[in-house]
């Protein structure tokens, strides 16, 4: 990568080659509004915010898919470009339910923070709008394609991510939809409920079901940790209120699974505060399972797993490990069973 | 199908044995078959049987006087005669007189030695290079475009031109695509050639959408081969094998005649494997589309091709350095390859001696609207405007006033009479405002609503856009909006201000050629057109009388004399009057239907 200098709204930049116009912006603080950017996936060059002027082009191009050259000189907040982004996001505007009351995506949308920082006060164009049935019977995913701008970023990263290919355009025009294999409901697709989908929808056309009225963005704490679930050691972001986990997500381009998610690690938080938890090990005391402190329970599984060894032989016990716990856990595990059982007989979950 | 063919057989009668002296020719376009050519064939099959006559029936291309469909040339040693608006109630008169009696009938020729007609201008004022041969020769029977030279520039190329060579003889006749922009054929040649690549294609872009224009279906009909050849050159030149033919679906008779070419060229060794036994390999393969406007776009018809969507992607990378499945791709449209093996024929200076300096050769013109003669117009670049409309088609019909003719289709613009001066190339038609496009010329006359005309390419627009990026996919929809309140007389006080806004941001901001030029009809009419706009918003009337809600039917006291004609067509009782008195129209019961005026005997009612 060859080192280049480049002007940005009079600012001297040194940075890279191939990085794009709207990359190197983004790492000076250098704003540029977008909507069908995802640094997961490729540019698309749907949205057209992202337009800057460069000294010797003819029309204004694309941030988000121009590379940066040596001596480029850009513009990216000319009276020009800033009527072309009033005018695109009042066009969007023009047809997107303005419920921003009770939308779920509020205070996390995108079009509402771009329409803020433009400035939008009214919207000069009005003529048809869409209203489109929300019905999809799924417990996870909420669709409402009425606040959908159709920045292709769900079908993107169904595709280009998970490979997955549930979503696509279909119609055209004004009647442009995105939508499942013959307007399928998600549950009957090949929908994996990942949840990518919802990750990286700007606005609330793709929300959480789960999460629903549990809280705005702005009243939730986050905490960075590892999902639980397997021995990827994803990344994850819990956004609780209250102390009450209410969802999780994930900073894009970050962690081992850079922002991406499974779904469990994106859907498999509410055993949290579920009654059925088990919050403390149970022994049972004749027909019972009675609650034990972890000295009690550990004591007793010690005790039996001597008595068996010593009654049936080493080999009598097999342990099998789980995908859940980490490699280190694994390891240990194994020389549990060997260095201190004596039996070969360990196995894993995953093997089976 | 099976009828087709059979008729195939019967128009095929006579090759390879001893010709009968005389041929029947009748035109079998899509044009001619819709103008009942077929019921003609028939007709003459009947006629030639039952008077025992030996000629010829034989069938050939449109020649592009859509406006004497059906078209029937019969050959007799006096010569080649056209007759015009031929019914099957006039062929027995033809085969008694013109063939039996050898006295051609001079009230319907259209064409012919010696013959003066209101029709011969239209072709010669004509220069024909790309349409040669259409209307010429049979399309379906390779020797016949053989007979004209057919194949011998593909020839030459092979056994003696190396491919950098072709391309610069491509470079140097100043060929620019015929697709619309104009981008110079030779450098994209010399772009795919130079892209690295194990395998490279050419593309054929037959997907012509633009309403009223219809030159590339009658190449595909009248001439295929030439089509053929034009894409074995420049396959030779870029350094391809295979080639596809991206053609719309609605043009069954293209894709038939097509097929047959193909397999015809494959018989004689033209293409598959050692084509004419030189060590150069090419196949065509056909796909037909299904009926997306924006598959006219190069990158929307590589995705339809390779099964996907049709939508238009980022540029670059250009289709040259990576296309059809990722592959380098030249994408030329049909008039630009038909014109291919011309040039080599007659050698790029030939070429580059026609038009104007940065367009050289001509252009096909697909003439419809208020003229005379609607058809097929080729002109070498740099023609005026004028010639076109009123020198080759004759001037507007029923002795009209021009208004305004719309270049280019739905991308291009409305040129009102100041402009008829104007020279027909690239740049002078971008510097008005509208633009060469593929060639569409709608023209209007007085009776024609500007307005309504924007209003209608708007609609077609943005129905036809992919719905990928935001200024066009709403864009268009809220002109289009915009444009019906002001033809219902519903207009906002800052529509016009917002509707040239919103039409040069579409432009500025749109991915694809189809955002980048949908607002043109409507920025053109608003630039020449304007006052008819203030018209209909500030007075609420439609002076063309196009617009129904700005028209109202009003009863002339002084005409009317009192019949009650009109009332009893008047579906929804809005005319009263007693008898043998003047009547009047209620306006508020008046749904415009324009029956009364239409029935009035006495001309008593007039829009206005």
């Amino acid at each position: 990568m060859a080192q280049v200098n480049v002007t940005i709204d009079g600012r001297q930049i040194k940075t890279e080659s191939e990085k794009t116009v709207l990359e190197v912006a983004k790492e000076n603080g250098i704003y540029i509004p977008t909507l069908c950017h995802d640094p997961r996936l490729k540019p698309y060059g749907a949205c057209r915010l992202c337009l800057v002027e460069v000294e010797g082009a003819k029309e204004p191009l694309l941030a988000c898919a121009t590379q940066v050259a040596d001596g480029m000189v850009i513009a990216t907040d000319t009276v020009t470009l800033h009527e072309i982004r009033k005018t695109i996001v009042e066009l969007l505007l023009s047809n997107h339910p303005l419920d921003c009351l009770v939308c779920e995506s509020t205070g996390q949308c995108e079009l509402q923070d771009i329409a803020y920082n433009l400035g939008i006060e009214e919207i000069r164009f009005e003529g048809e709008r869409h209203t489109y049935t929300i019905e999809d019977f799924n417990p996870l995913i909420e669709r409402d394609p009425n606040k959908c701008i159709l920045c292709g970023r769900c079908v993107r990263i169904c595709q280009e991510v998970q490979q997955d290919f549930v979503y696509d355009f279909a119609e055209r025009g004004f009647e442009t939809i995105v939508t499942t294999p013959y307007d399928r409901s998600l549950i009957k697709t090949l929908c994996e409920f990942c949840g990518q989908c919802i990750s990286t929808c700007p606005t609330g056309a793709l929300t959480e079901r789960l999460s629903r009225f549990k809280g705005r963005v702005w009243e939730t704490k986050k905490t960075k940790t590892i999902c639980p679930y397997c021995g990827c050691g994803c990344q994850i972001e819990l956004y609780s209120k209250n102390s009450e986990v209410v969802r999780v997500g994930t900073e894009v381009k970050s962690g081992v699974n850079s922002g991406n998610l499974c779904v469990k690690g994106r859907f498999g938080y509410d055993f949290i505060n579920h009654p059925d938890r088990l919050t403390a090990p149970l022994v049972r005391k004749g027909r019972k399972l009675k609650k034990a402190s972890w000295e009690e329970a550990l004591d007793l599984v010690a005790l039996k797993l001597s008595e068996i060894k010593k009654k049936h032989g080493a080999d009598s016990i097999a342990f099998l490990s789980s995908a859940k716990c980490t490699n280190e856990e694994n390891y240990l595990m194994q020389k549990f069973a060997r260095a201190v059982i004596g039996t070969n007989n360990i196995d894993h979950c995953a093997r089976l | 199908m099976s009828k087709n063919v059979k008729k195939q057989e019967a128009g095929n009668q006579g090759h390879g044995t001893r010709k009968p002296s005389a041929q029947i020719i009748i035109g079998l376009g899509t044009c001619g078959i819709a103008a009942g050519a077929w019921d003609v064939w028939t007709a003459f099959e009947k006629e030639l049987k039952k008077r025992k006559v030996k000629a010829e029936l034989k069938q050939t291309g449109c020649i592009g006087l859509c406006y004497r469909e059906v078209l029937v040339d019969v050959v007799t040693p006096r010569g080649k005669i056209a007759y015009g608006n031929v019914t099957p109630a006039m062929v027995s008169r033809i085969v008694s007189s013109h063939l039996i009696a050898d006295k051609p009938i001079e009230d319907w020729i259209v064409l012919g030695d010696g013959y003066e007609t209101s029709d011969t201008d239209f072709l010669a004022r004509q220069y024909r290079i790309v349409l040669r041969n259409c209307g010429q020769i049979d399309p379906e029977v390779i020797e016949e475009y053989l007979a004209t030279g057919g194949y011998k520039a593909l020839e030459k190329v092979l056994r003696e031109v190396p491919p950098e060579e072709v391309i610069s003889i491509i470079k140097q006749s100043g060929l620019r695509g015929r697709g619309g922009a104009g981008f110079p054929t030779g450098r994209k040649w010399e772009f795919t050639r130079r892209a690295q690549g194990d395998k490279k294609y050419i593309v054929c872009n037959a997907d012509e959408g633009d309403p009223g224009a219809f030159m590339d279906r009658s190449v595909l009909e009248g001439d295929p081969h030439s089509v053929l050849e034009g894409m074995l050159i420049a396959g030779y030149a870029i350094g391809a094998d295979e080639g596809y033919i991206y053609v719309r679906a609605e043009y069954p008779l293209a894709v038939k005649r097509l097929r047959i070419a193909i397999s015809q060229a494959r018989e004689k060794g033209f293409l598959g494997k050692s084509v004419m036994d030189t060590p150069f390999s090419f196949d065509i393969k056909i796909k037909e589309g299904a009926g997306a406007f924006v598959c006219g776009e190069e990158t929307a018809l590589i995705a339809s091709i390779e099964g996907r969507r049709g939508m238009p992607r980022l540029r670059p990378p250009y289709p040259a350095t990576s296309g059809l499945w990722g592959k380098p791709t030249c994408i030329n449209n049909v008039e630009t390859l038909a014109n291919v093996a011309w040039i080599v024929s007659n050698g790029a200076a030939e070429f580059a001696a026609i038009g104007t300096e940065k367009s050289k050769g001509t252009k096909i013109f697909a003439v419809t609207g208020k003229v005379k003669n609607s058809g097929l117009v080729e002109v070498p670049m740099g023609t005026a405007l004028r010639e076109v409309i009123f020198g080759i088609c004759g001037g507007i019909k029923d002795d009209g006033e021009f208004k305004a003719v719309q270049i280019g289709g739905p991308s291009g613009g409305c040129l009102p009479a100041e402009l008829l001066d104007i020279t027909i190339d690239y740049e002078s038609l971008t510097a008005t405002g509208a633009i060469m496009g593929s060639g569409g010329m709608v023209v209007a006359d007085q009776s024609t609503c500007m307005v309504d005309l924007a209003r209608f390419f708007l609609d077609f627009t943005q129905n036809e856009s992919c719905g990928k990026c935001v200024p066009c996919r709403l864009g268009t929809k809220r002109m289009l909006e915009m444009l019906t309140r002001i033809t219902r007389g519903r207009t906002r006080d800052d529509d016009l201000e917002l509707l040239e806004t919103l039409a040069r941001d579409v432009k500025v901001a749109s991915l694809c050629g189809l955002g980048q030029t949908a607002p043109n009809p409507v920025l053109t009419t608003l630039k020449y057109f304007g006052h008819e706009y203030d018209v209909h918003i500030k007075e609420r009337r439609c002076r063309a009388g196009v617009c129904t809600e700005l028209v109202t039917y009003a009863i002339k006291d002084n005409l009317c004399k009192g019949c009650g004609v009109c009332v009893k067509h008047c579906p929804v009782d809005a005319i009263s009057g007693a008898r043998k008195e003047v009547h009047h129209i209620d306006e508020s019961k008046c749904v415009k239907c324009g029956l009364c005026m239409e029935h009035c005997p006495f001309d008593a009612i007039n829009k206005v």
